[in-house]
């Protein structure tokens, strides 16, 4: 008879392949070399991009996951290796990011005797993935994958951790693949109650000022059809969140902008004024909210969402829908009454005028002689018509990307929102460019967060994988610098950056770079950049000392917006 | 919102690491675990927590949630004191001497309803349950003789209400 047995590391590639995984990012050591050995082997069926760094595996991998809505992989060897995934396994847990990380680990028996690169990252990774589990045996490597892959897909998604022992990579086992359908004790979708849906649309159909915010759940849900059309047929003004941004077109007439601490005035304003707060598959965030005691207290608050835990644990609800959005919206869509709630949407209209006036204006057409962030988004949207990818870093340069990205499509930004994980630009615009490659991929960082995963051009020119990267150079940490401007009478402690010659580095890397220093130099360099078949690199020198406004100063309330 | 005790019952499955992940969302919110009871519950294969903590009930609840959410849990609640019938164990090694020579002893066991569960050479050993007070009542009791070791066990407890989990195992599976 015949011999079927494989080895438990080439199971691990034959489950990736059932998963349908084609494309994995990780970095080998002595652990995972097993692992190594059978990627080597599976080359032509299962691509492995080589990071310069294990944390850059994990943002490439949430940017493959947030493009293009699948699970994204990173694979790295034990003790250092693993602990490096944990900023990216942390970033994922609080984006909610579908990501499988594999890592391998000492043999079983040495489990436990501080053997070389053993580092406990069970215990580590624990309080930010998802799940985890440590796999001693091979036998138990396609049940726990195939676990893994449902655990990190379903429900709300999040990062799974599987830890490999190097004798379950060696041993051999029979291989049959199951995928999972199901685990008794984990509900990832819980059953709609109609009678909330009902009550909700009775909410929504008497509200004289109603106002959605919508966050990531719509995206990650496949729900954005259904806003589009809930919004149309209500008349219903929506601001997004920022990791809902591009689930709605952004030049769509009821988009009113974005809610939170840097967000769009009068979202952040009438949020105190509106009756009904519908809030789709967001988990209102305290970044969104400012104050929770002074937040939309006067409304009542409908909250469509996936996770039970998120349901009162900020905002009391008056109607809580428990469900899959989409499915919640489905049932929703029909009971709503046609409306268009024009005077309501006037006060939008007004409030919009006055940042246009206090801050817009300036931003993207400035007096000053340096160049804003702002007017170079603006640049970029010219040129993009609002179809690229955009990948932000964090901090100013990211806020004004969100303010003034134009976006047609969803699953249009990729940012890190929630854990605000300077470095993850760079990596997470090579993973989303390799996940749609049809579509242009534009990264904006700052020279901060640049050179904090920097070494990842090195990914970008072996792969050649064309990504486009703008590189938006104060000079300062400016986000941290403009809070000391604010708050701690300009003392800039530690925020003033000596930078490197960045075109240099690039070229280092023969990436074609270009440094635009002057505002007439702006068009032409990003329409270069654009038209470039190849990955490239700009950087622009921008004013020094600008500010990001509005803000919601932390503890204030979202009606204590500055316009500056 | 004021602080109280409740006791928060966890069905789980039997996994290695879930009491880390489950000790870790109170670690995260630096609540202080009073008590932790972990043993097997009336289902097979099923485990039961009972933790007690001291905090709002608006944290508890949030508490329960993100409890709940762990892929290996089936189900959490929490409870106030009314609702549960609850106890702690303790036990008390004493000079064995002491038994025969101080006459005091035996009435002391006597009146706190504790039993004696052996008797040594050297020393004999109390056992008593029931809440903490009474416990602590005991201990202070036996103090002046000289308690050679001492040590209570997390509290545990059952809900006077019903607990649906069979039939919520039954539905799943």
């Amino acid at each position: 008879m015949k011999n079927n047995k494989i080895s438990g590391a080439e199971a691990v590639i034959r489950c990736l392949l059932e998963e349908g995984v084609d494309l994995v990012y990780g970095y080998p050591g002595g652990a995972i070399m097993p692992v190594y050995d059978e990627l080597y082997k599976f080359q032509d069926q299962l691509q492995h991009v080589l990071v310069r760094h294990e944390q850059g595996a994990t943002h490439a991998a949430q940017g493959f996951a947030r493009a293009t809505g699948k699970v994204g992989v990173a694979i790295a060897t034990s003790g250092p290796g693993a602990t490096n995934l944990v900023t990216g396994i942390a970033d994922a847990q609080i984006d909610s990011t579908p990501m499988v990380c594999i890592t391998g680990q000492v043999g079983k028996h040495l489990l436990g005797s501080d053997a070389f690169q053993e580092t406990d990252i069970i215990g580590i990774s624990t309080p930010v993935t998802k799940w985890n589990y440590q796999i001693t045996e091979a036998s138990e490597i396609p049940e726990i994958i195939a676990k893994a892959f449902y655990i990190a897909r379903s429900g709300r998604p999040g990062p799974v951790l599987i830890d490999i022992t190097k004798n379950a990579q060696f041993d051999e086992i029979e291989f049959s693949y199951k995928k999972c359908t199901g685990i008794r004790s984990y509900n990832p979708k819980p059953t709609l109650d109609l009678e909330k849906v009902k009550e909700a649309a009775e909410l929504i159909n008497t509200a004289k000022k109603p106002f959605i915010i919508f966050g990531q759940g719509i995206i990650l849900g496949e729900a954005e059809a259904l806003l589009k059309e809930l919004v149309e047929k209500s008349g219903i003004p929506a601001a997004w969140t920022i990791l809902g941004l591009s689930a709605l077109p952004t030049d769509h007439p009821l988009n009113v902008g974005m809610v939170g601490m840097h967000g769009n005035y009068g979202p952040n304003v009438l949020t105190n004024e509106c009756d009904v707060l519908i809030a789709l598959g967001m988990r209102f965030d305290d970044r969104v909210t400012g104050n929770l005691a002074t937040y939309a207290k006067q409304a009542k608050v409908i909250h469509l969402e996936i996770d039970s835990a998120e349901i009162d644990k900020n905002v009391k609800t008056t109607v809580a829908v428990l469900a899959d959005v989409k499915e919640s919206l489905t049932a929703l869509l029909p009971l709503i009454k046609n409306n268009s709630h024009e005077s309501w949407h006037n006060e939008f209209k007004e409030k919009y005028e006055i940042e246009l006036e206090a801050v817009i204006n300036d931003e993207l057409k400035p007096k000053k002689e340096g160049i804003s962030m702002g007017e170079t988004i603006e640049m970029i949207n010219k040129h993009s018509k609002g179809d690229a990818i955009m990948v932000s870093d964090v901090g100013q340069h990211q806020m004004f990307a969100c303010r003034y990205a134009k976006f047609n499509s969803t699953k249009s930004n990729v940012t890190s929102g929630g854990l605000g994980t300077m470095g993850f630009a760079l990596p997470a615009a090579i993973g989303a460019k390799m996940g749609m490659p049809d579509r242009e991929v534009v990264a904006i960082i700052g020279d901060g967060g640049f050179q904090m995963t920097i070494q990842e051009l090195g990914t970008i020119f072996q792969t050649k994988v064309p990504v486009k990267i703008v590189v938006l150079n104060n000079e300062f940490l400016g986000m941290v610098r403009q809070w000391q401007q604010l708050f701690f009478d300009k003392r800039y402690a530690s925020t003033e950056m000596i930078n490197p010659n960045f075109i240099a580095i690039a070229e280092g890397y023969y990436i074609k770079a270009k440094k635009v220093t002057k505002r007439e130099d702006l068009d032409a360099a990003v329409a270069e950049m654009m038209a470039s078949k190849e990955s490239y690199f700009l950087e622009v020198m921008v004013e020094k000392e600008n500010n990001v406004f509005p803000m919601i100063p932390t503890g204030a309330s979202v009606s204590d917006i500055r316009l500056s | 919102m004021e602080n109280k005790t409740f006791t928060i019952s966890v069905y789980s499955e039997n996994n290695v690491g879930l009491l880390n992940r489950i000790s870790g969302i109170f670690l995260k919110r630096h609540i202080n675990i009073l008590s932790l009871n972990v043993s097997e519950s009336e289902i097979e294969n099923v485990s039961r927590f009972i933790i007690v903590v001291n905090t709002t009930e608006k944290w508890v609840q949030n508490i329960v949630g993100q409890i709940e959410k762990q892929i290996e849990v089936i189900k959490a609640f929490y409870h106030v004191d009314e609702e549960t019938i609850f106890l702690e164990n303790a036990l008390f090694k004493i000079e064995a001497s002491l038994l025969f020579d101080e006459k005091q002893i035996q009435n002391i066991i006597k009146e706190s309803h504790s039993e004696i569960v052996t008797v040594a050479r050297d020393f004999f050993v109390i056992s008593k349950s029931g809440q903490r007070a009474e416990i602590e009542s005991l201990y202070e009791k036996l103090k002046p003789f000289g308690i050679m070791q001492f040590v209570r066990s997390g509290r545990i407890s059952v809900s006077k209400a019903k607990m649906e989990i069979s039939t919520l195992l039954e539905e799943l599976s």
